[in-house]
């Protein structure tokens, strides 16, 4: 299982904005290891955003997203105190859902 | 003869348990995992392959779509873009790099309510145009572009 995601939300305006950093390699595919054998790929490709189930942002990545992403996105109709959760599934089927609240 | 594969057939354990391990979850095949995820669209080489790809006939050249982004990249394994979109009905947003050697990099689905705008972060091999690509409500593509130099590639050994 993966490191969590350090996720922020907070209002900007009457807007939630969220920020995620998640872990992971991100690794392309096009790389070769000191013996020269290609290091497969292994990247996130999907990226789910719920505010109270609702989906907000749902993405899909290929191998070319910076390693450790990075995302920030808006939504409206969010109020503080109410749940964010974000979902990563990757390329082996590993997958993590980390939460957060919105702060004021 | 082949010993490996006599002992598996043998069941005396090795096919059972790899039986499991499979059932279990543990050994999933490593292509087309994810049900939606665009595997077409993430091979193809060229802006309009990738609009292809996702269903679209064309693009257009919008003004509507601001990329914000560093002219000059120091690192090419990590370039910050912002993507706007004024676009009316703007239904998703991706960002396409020309050169890197498969152009999508990342699509954004933009649900009603959520903003259309993006920011994050993705790896350059070489200066390139970057596109941000916006897809409206009703299927139509526009895409605006933008120059980056990249001083040190991100996709190098």
């Amino acid at each position: 299982m993966a490191d969590p995601m350090k996720i922020r939300a907070n209002m900007v305006g009457d807007k939630v904005e969220v920020k995620v950093l998640m872990s992971h390699e991100m690794e392309t595919g096009q790389r070769k290891d000191a013996k020269g054998a290609t290091i497969p790929a292994w990247f996130i490709q999907n990226v789910t955003a719920t505010h109270n189930g609702k989906t907000v942002l749902s993405a899909e990545w290929g191998p070319a997203v910076a390693k450790n992403p990075f995302l920030s996105f808006r939504f409206a109709g969010g109020k503080p105190g109410d749940k964010v959760a974000i979902t990563w599934t990757d390329n082996k089927g590993d997958k993590r859902t980390d939460e957060a609240t919105i702060a004021a | 003869m082949n010993v490996g594969r006599r002992k598996a057939l043998q069941g005396t354990g090795g096919a059972a348990v790899l039986g499991l391990a499979m059932a279990a979850g543990l050994f999933r095949p490593g292509t087309a995992w994810a049900a939606d995820w665009n595997k077409a669209a993430f091979d193809t080489k060229s802006l309009n392959d990738a609009v292809k790809a996702m269903g679209g006939a064309g693009a257009a050249e919008s003004k509507d779509i601001t990329i914000t982004s560093p002219d000059i990249a120091e690192n090419g394994a990590v370039v910050p873009f912002t993507i706007a979109s004024k676009v009316p009905n703007t239904a998703a947003i991706a960002i396409l790099v020309e050169k890197n050697p498969n152009i999508l990099a990342a699509n954004f689905d933009i649900p009603q309510g959520t903003e259309p705008w993006v920011n994050t972060r993705v790896k350059m091999g070489q200066t390139s145009n970057v596109i941000a690509l916006v897809k409206t409500a009703d299927g139509k593509f526009h895409y605006a572009s933008k120059e980056v130099k990249v001083t040190l590639g991100g996709c190098g050994g």
